[in-house]
């Protein structure tokens, strides 16, 4: 799956609208992820994941913060993630199945706060990004 | 069987109520079509996919889409017997359709997104839990007589 100059255009078009909130974004996609994907939880037995959790604003602010970074480096995502690769791969080792499920989550997010950004191209841009965003983080799996 | 709470019929039926079937579930497939284009092998017969435009304005998809949402409501009026409402419909996709079960999976994902960008904040976690779930199921009676 590779992205086209349109893909790419457009993922930045989302993060420049999304500007400062992306933060939020992160948290909300993740405590959506927590509460409609409950195995997603058996990741985070450390956390507080009640609702308003600083904890999860915490955790939401590194992932936006690395979708952001991707977005930023579009033209070279395994490089930008490099470093996040390795951790997952050897630390985190979280199944890849979940990273759909946080796509989906953050797809959700988008389409609440800006349903009129989130046109059928748009949509298509941004699923393809985040499909190869988690491609990506675990690509050092094995 | 799957179990579904006092709360959960309400998430369901609240959001439900207030869908216009036609629009979503035109909405929903030209998306599925658009966002996942594999899907367009099981669509030859349907004219002119060759655009996000053309897709959206496609009439076969739209009458599509309705039929497909309509049959979700059926699915709605019978949560407790889902794998007896949708027995026939899941033979079909099987012997005569030959669509693989992920497919529903899609649908079932892009549904969630349709409905996120006309609910917005009514769209709570906790619906959006109930209709994942709902989806999910839907996508699981479907393939229940696949062989």
């Amino acid at each position: 799956m590779v992205l086209s100059a349109a893909d790419k255009t457009n993922v930045k078009g989302v993060f420049g609208k999304i500007g400062g909130q992306a933060d939020a974004y992160g948290a909300e996609a993740l405590e959506r992820m927590f509460t409609t994907y409950p195995q997603t939880k058996t990741y985070f037995p450390h956390f507080d994941l009640s609702k308003g959790s600083a904890q999860v604003k915490g955790h939401g602010k590194k992932v936006a913060a690395a979708l952001v970074e991707a977005a930023n480096n579009i033209d070279d995502i395994a490089g930008a993630l490099s470093k996040l690769s390795d951790l997952h791969a050897q630390k985190l080792r979280v199944d890849p199945v979940n990273f759909k499920l946080l796509g989906q989550c953050f797809l959700v997010v988008v389409a609440i706060h800006n349903p009129s950004v989130l046109t059928p191209e748009v949509h298509a841009s941004l699923d393809k990004f985040l499909c190869a965003v988690g491609t990506v983080l675990t690509a050092k799996y094995r | 069987m799957v179990h579904w709470s006092a709360e959960e019929k309400q998430l369901i039926a609240g959001v439900w109520g207030k869908v216009s079937v036609e629009e979503c579930g035109a909405e929903a497939l030209a998306r599925l079509l658009i966002v996942y284009p594999w899907t367009q092998r099981f669509f030859s017969n349907f004219g002119n996919l060759s655009s996000p435009t053309a897709i959206i304005g496609n009439p076969k998809v739209r009458a599509h889409g309705k039929k497909v949402l309509t049959s979700f409501g059926d699915a709605i009026k019978n949560l407790d017997n889902l794998k007896g409402t949708y027995s026939k419909l899941s033979e079909l996709h099987c012997d005569k359709l030959h669509v693989d079960p992920e497919n529903f999976r899609l649908l079932g994902d892009i549904l969630i997104i349709v409905l996120a960008a006309h609910f917005t904040k009514d769209f709570t976690p906790a619906c959006q839990a109930t209709w994942q779930k709902l989806v999910g199921v839907v996508a699981h009676a479907l393939a229940h007589k696949y062989h």
